[in-house]
């Protein structure tokens, strides 16, 4: 269960975040949706304790993330490339996120044997550094590593940018899996209503800090949200 | 068009983050510039009257050009190590409608507004004139002379720039190079073939016969052809203009496990050390930093001053712990948001981090033990200065780093690189070097060596000892810190 509330980030003067009040459940796969700027990325930081929130708090599994430090051990992420580390080999950052997470090699090893299809044999055993694979390539570390030991809360931005659309295709249905036991929190954030849509149960829009619309995803949620980002235009049609 | 592309290095100068730098920097900056130009222009203006004067007989222009080539020579290793030629500026250039030889005749230009083509000219220009003055040869002979002198300077110039291109991915590559040159060299040692005076002497003829200084131009225009060419040949991504992929080195340092929980941590940064320029630069500075001492201890007037050598141990066995140890967490800059959104304890991190710079400081302690030929008094200082650096210096340097704010790029190379250098750096130098200096030297005045040395060790046990509070309380400093770390590595630092 993650609870935010009378949550709001101000940078000189403008808000850039306000949520007054937020609950998604334990087990809940959360789609974030907004144009840029709509404060998707300042969210997750403040999740991930990153950015400090003006005023507000976020309870991750009852601790206040900006007060204690033990939701790391069941929390993980990818945000951006500042979450990898350039000069390692990809197996290298595993064990070394495994390390973190208190997952021996082999553990790693047995996990990454199920993302062979994911990685589409581009990422291990090269001998390649992370910093000299292609932003595509690296994506796919992130999310991968961001998986590893279990977690209780995964946090992915954007994760379906830059991929190829087969990984597209396999990452949906990773996150699919995943969701299915119910047991895993997972937020993302997405330019692609389509994807979006289909793997995650609830979507929330956000529009320049404020929360417009919080839907549980059904067929009719896809053209909600075509109607809704397109309004601008349509108004301009009007006029 | 030629207009408008300078317009824009310009605009490339003076937006650029780099000209944000901290003030006292700037300062430093220009009076290291204002130093060589004057030290230069001394030497210029000085060098016919000091000639005459050192050398009676001689005539001054002969004997300065038996040197020219040494310094030729000199000068392309220096350039071989401080230039670059902006080459991946060209990168946002190329889709644009501009032709290829307009963009690399830019680039090319550009290289001559370089500091290490101004210097020289101090010298040139100069002792030409005094020349000129002193009537030593016709006027048109000493023109012809100077344009030879511009002319090879620039030569110098343009070939640095094949050279690097063709040998900096390949170190092995710069061996025949380096034959050459001593052969070269020893000919010229042992009277076999004495290329320096054969490079006078055609140096020499240019006075005589004052149109052979085309010579010399022609050399820079070839260089500058070749260039072109070599540009022109690489105009394409995948060429020159992409950084070099190595195949990655799979060292895992695996001993480092019997460190238990920490050993992750030791490994991150052993492998950050050894796979980054400037981190691993910075390992190969130390151990050149241990002859340090050789200035000192056999200096007569510092025997006297014992207090001095506390400094000198403290600078020799702490030589790791201090350029590593400044730019502690600056060196994480690049995933620091990982290591904080990760399951990462702060004290785990920081106890790494000192552990890594306890082993440098024991490892330079033992390689300096044979300055115990200098006495045993100086070795007894270092060892002792050993353990006040791991004691108190390196809790020190730890709490320095939590003022960071300063993003350091790995890949660069650390000479003349102030990249992550702020107030911080300056500051901490007093308390880290100095403190222990002025303990040791107000004790060893009014008590004795003994007690100096005693109080000195002392302190790094109790150091020792407080280990562990330290650091925790010093990861308390790191946490209130940290949104401001965050968001000050995220710039793009210089």
């Amino acid at each position: 269960m993650i609870t935010a509330t009378n949550l709001t980030k101000v940078y000189n003067g403008t808000k850039v975040l306000n949520i007054g009040h937020l609950d998604i459940p334990t087990g809940q796969s959360l789609g974030l949706v907004g144009n840029n700027g709509a404060g998707k990325t300042t969210f997750f930081s403040m999740l991930l304790d990153l950015i400090q929130p003006t005023t507000g708090n976020i309870f991750n599994h009852e601790i206040t993330v900006s007060q204690n430090e033990e939701w790391k051990e069941f929390t993980s992420s990818f945000i951006d490339e500042s979450f990898l580390i350039g000069y390692l080999t990809p197996e290298e950052y595993f064990y070394f996120i495994g390390d973190l997470r208190k997952q021996n090699k082999a553990d790693v090893d047995a996990l990454l044997l199920t993302f062979e299809d994911f990685f589409h044999d581009e990422i291990l055993g090269k001998r390649k550094y992370l910093r000299d694979l292609s932003k595509g390539n690296q994506k796919k570390v992130g999310i991968v590593a961001a998986l590893i030991g279990s977690p209780k809360v995964i946090i992915l931005d954007e994760p379906f940018a830059n991929l190829d659309p087969t990984t597209q295709i396999r990452l949906k249905k990773i996150i699919k899996d995943l969701t299915a036991q119910k047991e895993t929190t997972i937020l993302i954030s997405s330019h692609d209503l389509i994807h979006i849509t289909e793997v995650c149960e609830r979507i929330v829009v956000l529009d320049k800090g404020d929360l417009v619309k919080d839907l549980m995803t059904s067929t009719a949620t896809l053209d909600e949200l075509e109607t809704y980002f397109s309004k601008d235009l349509t108004l301009k049609e009007e006029v | 068009m030629f207009k408008r592309l300078f317009s824009l290095e310009w605009k490339s100068f003076f937006r650029s983050a780099s000209l944000g730098k901290s003030i006292g920097l700037k300062i430093l900056m220009g009076f290291l510039a204002l130093y060589f130009i004057v030290a230069f222009l001394m030497f210029g203006i000085g060098l016919y009257p000091l000639i005459i004067k050192y050398f009676p007989g001689e005539e001054p222009l002969y004997l300065v050009n038996r040197f020219i080539l040494v310094w030729l020579v000199l000068e392309l290793a220096y350039r071989f190590l401080l230039q670059n030629l902006p080459i991946l500026d060209i990168k946002p250039l190329m889709l644009l409608p501009i032709k290829k030889r307009k963009v690399v005749n830019v680039v090319l230009l550009k290289s001559l507004y370089s500091f290490f083509n101004f210097l020289p000219l101090l010298i040139i220009i100069p002792f030409g004139i005094y020349n000129i003055y002193k009537q030593t040869f016709s006027t048109g002979a000493i023109i012809a002379w100077m344009i030879a002198m511009i002319g090879l300077t620039l030569s110098v110039n343009y070939a640095n720039f094949i050279i690097k291109k063709n040998f900096t991915d390949n170190i092995k590559a710069l061996i025949p190079v380096v034959v050459g040159i001593v052969v070269i060299a020893s000919l010229d040692y042992l009277k076999i073939f004495e290329s320096i005076v054969w490079f006078g002497k055609g140096l020499n003829a240019i006075l005589e016969f004052p149109i052979l200084a085309l010579i010399s131009i022609l050399i820079v225009a070839i260089f500058y052809k070749w260039n072109q060419k070599d540009l022109e040949s690489k105009f394409y991504l995948d060429a020159s203009l992409k950084d070099e992929i190595k195949a990655a080195n799979t060292n895992e340092f695996l001993w480092t496990k019997r460190f238990g929980d920490i050993a992750p941590y030791l490994q991150l940064d052993l492998k950050m050390i050894w796979r980054n320029k400037r981190p691993k630069t910075t390992v190969y500075i130390s151990i050149l930093f241990l002859a340090y001492g050789l200035i000192f201890y056999g200096n007569d007037t510092y025997q006297e001053l014992p207090a001095f050598f506390v400094f000198v141990g403290i600078f020799i066995t702490g030589i790791f712990m201090i350029n590593f140890g400044q730019f502690i967490p600056a060196w994480d800059a690049g995933y620091y948001p990982l290591i904080m959104a990760q399951n990462i304890p702060l004290k785990k991190y920081l106890t790494a981090k000192a552990g890594l710079i306890t082993f440098s400081v024991v490892v330079l302690a033992i390689l300096s033990t044979p300055y115990l030929y200098y006495g045993w008094k100086i070795f007894l200082i270092n060892i002792i200065c050993a353990i006040y650096n791991i004691g108190v210096n390196i809790p020190i340097l730890l709490y320095a780093g939590s003022f960071n704010r300063k993003k350091i790029d790995l890949d660069k190379s650390p000479f003349m690189n102030y990249q992550g250098m702020g107030a911080t750096q300056w500051i901490v130098g007093l308390p880290l070097l100095l403190m222990p200096l002025f303990i040791f030297w107000i004790i060893n005045k009014f008590i004795s060596f003994e007690t100096a040395v005693s109080v000195l060790l002392g302190l790094g046990i109790i150091g020792l000892i407080l280990r562990n509070r330290a650091i925790s309380f010093i990861a308390q400093r790191y946490n209130r810190q940290k949104y401001a770390m965050i968001e000050g590595f995220k710039q793009s630092g210089e």
